[in-house]
């Protein structure tokens, strides 16, 4: 009997099935002269080979939180056959048990040991009004709150120490590789490595790693026993819940393309190569599209959807997968908005490539129209493909945000960037300021958003043809 | 001139129509009025009879294309379509669900709105095409890198943390300005500073890389080159030459969103508590309002389309090549 049972939600099955597609797309591309040139341009370039380190660990990440579960609950007495939980929880919130499930009363700061607001409490000595002691953080202090200062220090260094010795030992084994694969000593695959000499910019590589472990493994440490980032209005851990927040950043990034793309490229395609009425149809409709503005065509289908989500209550067995389905809903409408300036792009290519001698060769050799499009058109947009795709992730990981706010986001339950600055924006308000959520949000969308930005720009310069 | 508006404007008016077929669709083939009853009555009041009464006070009660039950004109006038969507044409709005004229509403709120979005557009475009003009023009050295760089940074940060920072900062730790609300006449721009201000800084990041591109596009054409053989100075190029032609392509980006000023800021309003058309359609959101949605979808895309007209007369004016074809 298992102990529990795999819970497959539609945005994991998306989310794994486009990784699967990123992979093969790889291995395509490897096989392609011209897009090879382009991804080992990619590759020498540090600055994206620093941010692409960020993001796969991003990404990973959401996956971790992308294989979900539900627990088997322990048979009551006098139960036959099992029964499991009805939370749906994923393989990250199993590694995170121990943020998930010692949550606080209220708000409390970074590192605090006791809550962040007085209280009335019942002692011995009669009523006192004091802050209370944390339930969980630094609770393995015992009564001695004083030494707190000095065992985060101690155990922060110790952190540290430890990223450095693991970075270490990282950077000696690729060195080692690099090294048995070229035939060179040690020390000169060393020195390539930090000159930027290699074929890959293992130094960009090195020095994101480097950061990552610096940062992440002394907070991975105190987080056992510490709130590293507080906790929120109802005492979960912030933490906790910025990690959670990146899947949610991630599917809405990554499967609206899943839309957009395929819309995209084959009213583009059909448009510009085929032209007469099919073009003149195509374009009347992204004409229309575009020119509702895109907020409140957002606002109006989300609207809509929430009609049809909540009064069918019945089409969902947990909230999990209510949550679910109203975030693919949401990658739905955000694709169908946005993928008229992709189709667009590519209708005006296509109508310049068409003309081109070697598809009118082609054509008068009697290749049929599909053919035409599969083997010359199409490789030759690629590169334009590549490039909306990846400069469409950060605005999308931008507008969930935005979305949230304005209250047709995500499910209000679903832990996201935007549901998080939402509930917090009126924390600020108050005396003394609350401003570890907003902080956590801010830092972590920001260094997404801004790895993927610098990342789209290099591949916009790897993949144009015109910089060539 | 004249014939090539009025073609413009008679070419507006199948894309109006389909606007008006998908916003009908969405909101009323998608989910039927019974669904919107259900939602807005709440699962406790939910009966027939409430549902009946819900759908007649709002004329949703009638068929959604065709009336069969109507004699003569009024098998079309009396439907659904007719009422909720075919008079947005000629501006009749309907009523909100507080039983406001949402007309008279999007009129009086209109104001406010343009208060903060026409400074907000003529400050930023100047900051932007300013800063563009210098990161351009010391091209390929240190002060472009790194502005470049602040740029892409600049433009990684939520909308909602410059509004969310700088009312914090300037209006709560400072004092410096009311943190919300508005006034009328002159006493106005105390409520107005920080709005426009965070709205400037907001949109440097983006509108300068964008125009920094355009410039150096530019910067590699041929007519520089030629200007630059002439013997001109290289101010001069640019100022005269590169500026100049540069223009075209920003136009294009610039003109068209001058109507849309009119509906204001969705998170800006909504944050300082401005009385606009952008906190109209947040209210009108959370309260599930279909009829203000419907209008605003409907009055942003007419605007639009009037932006799009502007462009392609302004292109007219500014690039000689182009003629009233």
């Amino acid at each position: 009997m298992m102990p529990f049972q795999p819970v497959l939600l539609w945005s994991d099955l998306l989310l794994w099935l486009l990784l699967a597609c990123a992979i093969g797309l790889g291995i395509v591309s490897a096989r392609t002269p011209h897009l090879r040139r382009a991804w080992s341009r990619l590759g020498r370039n540090g600055v994206a080979m620093a941010v692409a380190t960020l993001l796969t660990a991003f990404l990973l990440v959401g996956l971790l939180d992308s294989l979900h579960y539900r627990e088997r609950l322990p048979p009551a007495p006098g139960q036959t056959g099992t029964v499991y939980g009805v939370e749906v929880l994923s393989v990250l919130d199993g590694l995170l048990t121990h943020l998930r499930s010692r949550n606080e009363k209220t708000y409390s700061a970074p590192f605090a040991t006791r809550l962040y607001a007085k209280e009335s409490m019942e002692t011995p000595a009669g009523t006192v009004r004091d802050y209370p002691r944390l339930k969980h953080g630094g609770a393995h202090l015992g009564d001695d709150e004083t030494k707190r200062d000095a065992d985060v220090m101690q155990r922060a260094f110790a952190g540290k120490v430890q990223a450095f010795l693991i970075w270490l030992g990282l950077a000696g084994g690729l060195a080692a590789l690099l090294a048995r694969r070229q035939g060179c000593s040690h020390q000169e695959a060393w020195r390539a490595i930090w000159r930027g000499e290699t074929a890959i910019a293992w130094r960009g590589v090195l020095l994101a790693l480097g950061g990552l472990l610096l940062v992440f493994l002394p907070l991975a440490l105190l987080a056992g026993d510490y709130h590293v980032f507080g906790t929120d209005k109802v005492g979960q851990d912030v933490f906790y819940q910025v990690l959670k927040s990146i899947r949610t950043a991630l599917v809405i990034g990554l499967v609206t393309t899943l839309v957009t793309l395929p819309l995209a490229v084959v009213l583009g395609i059909v448009a510009g190569y085929f032209r007469g009425w099919a073009d003149d149809v195509i374009q009347y409709i992204y004409t229309v599209l575009n020119s509702i503005p895109g907020v409140l065509l957002i606002a109006a289908a989300v609207l809509m959807m929430q009609v049809v989500i909540d009064t069918r209550p019945q089409w969902f067995a947990t909230a999990a997968e209510r949550a679910d389905l109203r975030l693919l809903a949401l990658c739905v409408i955000l694709g169908m908005t946005s993928w008229t300036g992709l189709a667009r792009l590519l209708r005006g290519e296509t109508l310049k490539l068409r003309e081109l001698e070697y598809i009118q060769a082609a054509r008068a050799f009697g290749v049929s129209s599909g053919r035409i499009i599969g083997r010359h058109i199409l490789p030759n947009l690629m590169h334009i493909v590549v490039i909306a795709l990846v400069m469409d992730f950060s605005s999308l990981v931008l507008a969930e945000a935005v979305l949230s706010y304005v209250g047709i986001g995500v499910d209000p339950t679903m832990i996201s960037f935007g549901t998080m600055i939402n509930n917090a924006r009126m924390e600020l308000g108050r005396e003394p300021v609350v401003w570890w959520s907003l902080a956590a949000a801010f830092v972590f969308m920001f260094v997404l958003v801004l790895s993927a930005n610098l990342f789209a720009d290099a591949v916009r310069d790897a993949f144009d043809p015109r910089l060539d | 001139m004249l014939a090539y508006l009025c073609r413009r404007l008679l070419y507006a008016v199948p894309i109006l129509i389909g606007v008006n077929l998908l916003t009908f669709a969405l909101f009323f083939v998608v989910n039927t009025p019974d669904d919107m009853a259900r939602m807005q009555l709440g699962v406790k009041h939910v009966t027939p009879e409430a549902i009946q009464k819900w759908k007649a006070e709002r004329g949703y009660d009638r068929p959604l294309f065709w009336n069969g039950d109507a004699v003569g004109l009024a098998r079309v006038t009396d439907t659904i379509f007719f009422d909720k969507s075919a008079r947005m044409f000629v501006g009749d709005f309907g009523r909100a669900e507080d039983g406001r004229d949402i007309a008279r509403e999007i009129r009086t709120r209109m104001g406010p709105s343009l208060a903060i979005a026409l400074p907000t557009f003529v400050l930023g475009l100047c900051v932007t095409i300013t800063l563009a003009l210098i990161l351009a023009f010391f091209r390929a050295s240190t002060l472009d890198f790194w502005g470049v760089v602040i740029c892409v940074a600049l433009m990684s940060i939520s909308g909602l943390f410059y509004i969310i920072g700088g009312q914090y900062l300037v209006a709560k730790v400072w004092k410096l300005v009311p943190i919300s609300g508005f006034g009328e006449g002159l006493d106005a721009w105390r409520f107005l500073v920080l709005p426009v201000l965070i709205g400037v800084v907001g949109g440097i990041g983006a509108s300068t890389r964008w125009y920094r591109t355009i410039f150096l596009e530019e910067v590699n054409k041929d007519y520089v080159r030629t200007a630059r053989a002439k013997g001109l100075p290289e101010t001069l190029v640019f100022f005269r030459h590169i500026l100049k032609n540069a223009m075209i392509p920003i136009l294009t980006g610039v003109v068209v969103v001058i109507p849309l000023l009119f509906m204001g800021s969705l998170l800006t309003e909504s944050f300082f508590g401005i009385p606009g058309l952008g906190s109209y359609t947040i209210d009108a959101i959370n309260a599930q309002d279909f009829a203000v949605v419907r209008s605003m979808v409907f009055i942003g895309s007419v605007l639009y389309i009037v932006g799009l007209i502007l462009t392609d007369i302004s292109y007219t004016l500014v690039d000689p090549r182009i003629r009233f074809e």
